[in-house]
This record gives structure tokens, sequence and C-alpha cells, in this order.
């Protein structure tokens, strides 16, 4: 290649994922747009008629799935950012030589199917599964109670199949942090835990910031977890969009809402990165 | 103190004091326990056993955040996610120093190190030199009673790091506080310290100023690891007030300070190449020699001009390999080095050498005589 054309190499790279991305995420989300704005039916056809109107009738029609699914989201990345920040944390400053175990353990649920791990918390929270059922037989809880098809129940399905993905985003950013900062640190009058707030954490910051959409954005379209844990009370976004596209052949509707449900996504993550500081991102 | 991870001791039963003031440096190969010895002081490693004192203070069971001394880590530990002000001003902050206060003596230290108006760079827009600076700054405007710095130099190039010495020694003697500084560069330690103890697996090898290490090795190690020594074993023939006379295992008779041997029978003596004067042997050279003067005869088997100096690598009929380095200061040109083959004789005074023996007492501090007139009684 001519010596001029050299900057063109660097964008070359480029072209195999551009066109991937332009096939199963740009023509799916133009066709997506268009689906939304048409109307008829199946066995009339549909037409796009830029019905703008169906997206407040959806949003009027569900508004308290779209909530809740918000809701129990940041609620469940919150909580894994909970359990999961000490997880990392010992991993990767204690874990020693164990460090690739303790990991491989961590992703190891990945091993069996999504529905699969889900549908044995089923059993485990059942009524009258071995947990419960043993502890009511003791009398330790009462006969009434339930933790299946609450949202407890379903909170703690989605903490559990997506700790992976906060765990591991926040072993690599602490991973990379020199223990030295931290020497440094207690060196200059720094408490322990001064100096983990004041440097570890400030370091681990992309590390959240990763976790935090890889659990968020996942978890509030999620349709498996209140499917398989809860109730009709627990319904999230997720399974609405599903039965309409699936169940109810109402295209536009699910398209509507499905756009809807990333404009707040989208929304949600511009605000936190420019709460969190966006610059911690491209460090 | 001792130090041991597990089956290592990596310190072993090292004694040391420090006076206030003092550049001291700890000089020894890779491994031989200079950043652990430096760990325990600072507070980040616990001592297996024995203590550390701080002036009259025991601070042996102190964390380092309660330890009036300050480091200066090995490659450097500057947060990166804060500017040089707030990397300088984290210990002032940690001990609630009045803001007023806290830019006062940033920029009093700024100034010190050099890099007034950095204050807003964060540490990877810095040259590796000016993040030193900024390691040294960070720790100083604490005021700690002691700084320590791990091989603070380690890490520069060979300019940036003669520079760094002076300016090193120039912020030291203008604050006045106490370096112990780590480093295995025995030019680096020779050159800046008031005091350097010389390791070798996790003991002290031999501890004192520049000169008496250089002039006065006491053991094989140190004369081989501050500079080039030739060393002859050779055993004691007899002593007066001045000089004890070797018998060489040829035969030949040299004289060293009467001070140094002690007892043994048997010892090693030993010469700097540069105290050595070479003299081309010819036929109608006679055998005498100045009666104050140790010589020695052999023949050249290498030469090699180096500009400064010459040096040759000379072996005696008994098999010793001597280094020599002569100034060229008689030569007009490059055309005078002896050449190989070459027989020669090497002389030099008496009380350039040195002597490396089994029964050596304790060395007295600081006796400035020592070079010329070994008055030292072990
Ligand atoms: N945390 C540790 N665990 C086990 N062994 C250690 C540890 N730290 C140091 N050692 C061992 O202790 C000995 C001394 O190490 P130290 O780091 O003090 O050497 P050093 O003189 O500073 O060497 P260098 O010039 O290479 O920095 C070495 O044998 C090293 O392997
Ligand atoms: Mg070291």
């Amino acid at each position: 290649m001519p010596r001029h054309w050299r900057w063109l190499v660097p964008y070359l790279f480029l072209i195999p994922g551009g066109l991937w991305l332009l096939a199963f995420f740009v023509v799916p989300m133009l066709v997506m747009a268009s689906v939304s704005l048409q109307t008829g039916s199946l066995g009339t056809g549909y037409a796009l008629t830029w019905n703008f109107g169906v997206y407040p009738e959806m949003i009027g029609a569900w508004a308290p799935q779209f909530e809740r699914s918000l809701w129990y989201s940041i609620v469940v990345t919150a909580l894994t950012l909970a359990v999961g920040y000490p997880m990392a944390y010992t991993i990767a400053f204690r874990g020693g030589r164990y460090k690739s175990i303790l990991l491989l353990l961590v992703i190891l649920p990945f091993f069996t199917a999504y529905i699969i791990r889900t549908l044995s918390w089923k059993l485990i929270l059942a009524d009258n599964g071995f947990v419960l059922g043993n502890l009511k037989d003791i009398g330790f809880l009462d006969d009434g109670f339930r933790i299946i098809a609450t949202p407890i129940a379903v909170i703690s399905g989605l903490t559990y199949n997506f700790l992976p993905f906060m765990v591991l985003p926040l072993y690599v950013a602490l991973e990379k942090i020199d223990p030295k900062l931290v020497e440094a640190a207690t060196d200059l009058y720094a408490s322990r835990l001064q100096a983990f707030l004041r440097v570890t954490l400030p370091l681990s910051m992309p590390g959240v910031f990763a976790g935090s959409l890889l659990t968020f954005i996942p978890a509030v379209g999620d349709f498996i977890n209140s499917e398989i844990l809860g109730s009709r009370d627990t319904t999230m976004i997720g399974q609405i969009i599903q039965r309409l596209f699936l169940n109810n052949n109402a295209y536009p509707e699910a398209a509507a809402l499905g756009f809807m449900l990333m404009a707040a996504v989208l929304a949600l993550v511009f605000i936190y990165a420019r709460f969190v500081g966006a610059d911690e991102l491209t460090r | 103190m001792t130090k041991r991870f597990g089956d290592v001791v990596a310190v072993d039963d090292l004694s040391l004091e420090v006076k206030p003031g003092e550049f001291f440096a700890l000089l020894g190969p890779s491994g031989c326990g200079k950043t652990t010895t430096l760990r325990m002081i600072g507070g980040f490693e616990e001592v297996t056993s024995g203590s550390v004192y701080l002036g009259d203070t025991d601070v042996t069971d102190l964390p380092p955040f309660k330890r009036a001394t300050n480091t200066v880590f090995q490659n450097y530990a500057l947060f990166p996610h804060l500017t040089v002000f707030e990397n300088i001003a984290f210990g002032l902050r940690r001990r609630k120093t009045p803001t007023n206060e806290i830019r006062h003596q940033v920029a009093f230290m700024l100034k010190l190190v050099e890099l007034p108006g950095y204050e807003d760079r964060k540490p990877n827009q810095l040259s590796g030199g000016q993040q030193q600076r900024v390691a040294l700054a960070r720790a100083l405007v604490n005021n700690p009673r002691v700084l320590l710095l791990d091989e603070p130099l380690g890490a520069l190039d060979l300019k940036l790091r003669k520079q760094m010495q002076v300016e090193l020694k120039r912020i030291q003697s203008e604050i006045g506080i106490t370096f112990i500084f780590v480093t295995h560069d025995q030019e680096e330690a020779m050159t800046m310290s008031d005091r350097i103890a010389v390791m070798r697996a996790g003991r002290i090898e031999q501890l004192g100023q520049p000169e008496e290490l250089y002039e006065r090795p006491r053991t094989d190690f140190v004369a081989g690891f501050l500079g080039v020594s030739n060393l002859i074993d050779a055993d004691v023939a007899g002593r007066d007030e001045r000089f004890a006379t070797l018998r060489l295992d040829g035969g030949t008779l040299l004289r060293a300070p009467a001070a140094y041997v002690n007892g043994a029978p048997r010892v090693r003596l030993g010469v700097r190449p540069e105290k050595l004067r070479v003299i081309a042997l010819n036929d109608d050279t006679g055998d005498s020699v100045d009666a104050d003067t140790n010589a020695l005869d052999g023949t050249v088997l290498d030469a090699s001009y180096i500009g400064v100096s010459t040096q040759y690598l000379v072996e005696t009929p008994d098999g010793h390999k001597l280094t020599v380095y002569a100034q060229n200061l008689e030569t007009s040109g490059a055309g005078e080095v002896l050449a190989d083959g070459q027989r020669v004789r090497l002389t030099w005074k008496p009380q350039h050498t040195f002597v490396i023996g089994p029964a050596i007492g304790p060395m007295p501090a600081g006796d400035a005589e020592l070079e010329e007139e070994p008055q030292v009684h072990a």
C-alpha cells in the first residue's frame, strides 16, 4: 500500500465490526422504528401510517410495569455492587495464587443455562421446598410465609444472575491498582479506611461504572426472572414486550415499548455517567 | 531486627543506627534485603523479631501512618487520579491542615523541587524526573524526621540520574532531614552518602564512610562490590611498630599497616588498581626497591588505552593477575602504552595495602587520618 494511504489502515480494521453492527443492529433498529409507526393486523397486513400515538398510548397502558422494571434494576444494580465489590476486592488483593480459581468460580454458573439456573431457584425458594419447608416444620417460619412470587424473589434472582457481570469488570479495575498506592496513602497519614476511600475506590470507578451498565441494562429488559420467580404483581416490561410480540402479535405496540425502554435506559446511563464522572471511563 | 518470609530470611539480625541529619545509604546487590529493611523502618513490613526506634520512641508496633517517617517509593507510587497539587497535599489533608497553610506549603515544596506551575497536571503528564520530584515533595512536605528512599533514581536514565543525585543532596542539606537511601549502585552511594551500610544476604557486611569502605574494605565482598580490588593470599611473616610483613606464596615480601593485621597467621591482602605504578623492566633495571615501597614483578597480559587512563592486566610469576589503572601522566601520546608480554614492576605504598583477614576487630568510626597514618587499634 502506498505510503500516503497508511492512515487508512486503522480504519480498515473497523470494517468487519462495522458491517456486523450495521447488519445486526442498525438495520433491525430501523425496521423496528418503522414497525412501531405502522398500523394494521396480521390478517389485513401492516402499513406505515406514522402513527406516533402508539407511544403515549403504550406509556399509559404499561407505566407501572415500566417503572417497576427501572426500580428493580436500580435495586439489583445496587445489590450486585454491594455483594460484588467485596468479592472482587478480596479476589484482586487477597486472592494470591487462588485468583484464577476464584474467578472461575464466579463465572461457573454460566456453564448452565440461564433458564435452568433460574428454575432451580424456583425449587429452592418454593413454599414447601427444602429450605422454607424445613424451616416451617421446625416452627421457625409461619406457615403462610413465602418468598416465591414476591418482588424479593425476582430481585434475588436477578441479582444472582447478573452478579458475574458486576464482579468481572470490578475485578479487572481493582487488579490494576498498584498496592504500593495504598501503602503510599498509609505512609501519608491515611488510615486503612481513608486509604480505601481516597485511593482504591476512586481508582476502581471505571469498574463500578462498567459493571453497573452491564448489570443494569440487561436487567431492565429481563423477562425470565419475573416470569419464573414472580407473580402478576412483579411483571416487568420485558415480559410485556415479549407477550405483545409473541402472543398477541401486537408488533407496533411491542416495538414502541422497546424504543421507550431504550430511551429511558440511555437517559439514566447518561445521568449516571455525569454523576460518576465520564472521564473515569476513558482512563 | 530480623525478617522472615516463610523459610526465607530476608533480613538477618541486622542492627543499624542512623544519626540525625545524616544521609545514610543501604547498598547491596539485588535481593540482599535493602527494601525489606527500609519497609520495616517505614512500618510496611512487620518485624519478625527486634525493634525499631525513632529517637527514643519505640515504633516497632506502630502502623506507617503513625510514624514520623515518609517514603519515596521505588516507582514513585503517585496517585494517578490526583493532580500534582493534590498528590503533594495528600498527607497535609489527612492531618487536617488548614487550606491556606496547605496552599502555602505545597507552593514552597514545588519551588524546592523546581516544579512551580505544575500544580494542575496529572502524574501521567509528567516526565520520569518530574514524577520523581513530585514523589519527593509529597513525602517532604510532611516534614518527617526520617525520609526513606527506595532506589528513587533507579528508573531514570544516566544523565538525569546524575542531575537528580546533585539535586537530592542539595535538598537534603537545605532542609536537614535524615535520609535513608536504598541503592544497588555503588557510585551513587559513594557520591551522595555520609555513611554507607553494605548489605549482603540480609546482613550488614560493613558500615562506614565512603572513603573508609573504599580504602579499607574488610571483606572480600566489600572489596569487590565497591570498585575493583586486587586480592592475594599471604602469610604474616612479622610486624614492627608501623608495618606488618606479609609473605606471598612465591616468597615475595610485602608490607601493610601493622594495625590491619591482627594475630591471624594467614590473611588476604588487597590493593586498588589506581594505587599501583607500572615500571617497565629492562635488563639494566636493578633489583633494588625503595625500602618504603611494595613491589611485585610480572608480565603484561593485556593493555587497553581508555583515554583518561590505561588499564593493564599483569600476571605475576606465581600466577596472580592484577588490574592496574595507570594515569597517562608521563606518556606523550597513545604510542607509549606498554606492549603485551612486557616485563613490568608494580610498586605501591605499603599504607595503600589493605588486609582482609579472619580476625579483624571492629573498626573505629570516623578516623580521618586512616589513609595516611594507620593508627587504628582493633
Ligand atoms: N513478600 C515477600 N515474600 C517472600 N519473600 C520476600 C518478600 N519480599 C522480599 N522477599 C525476599 O526477601 C529477600 C530480600 O528482598 P528485598 O526486596 O529486601 O531485596 P532488595 O535488596 O531490595 O533487592 P532489590 O535490589 O532487587 O530491590 C529476597 O530474597 C526476596 O525474595
Ligand atoms: Mg528493593
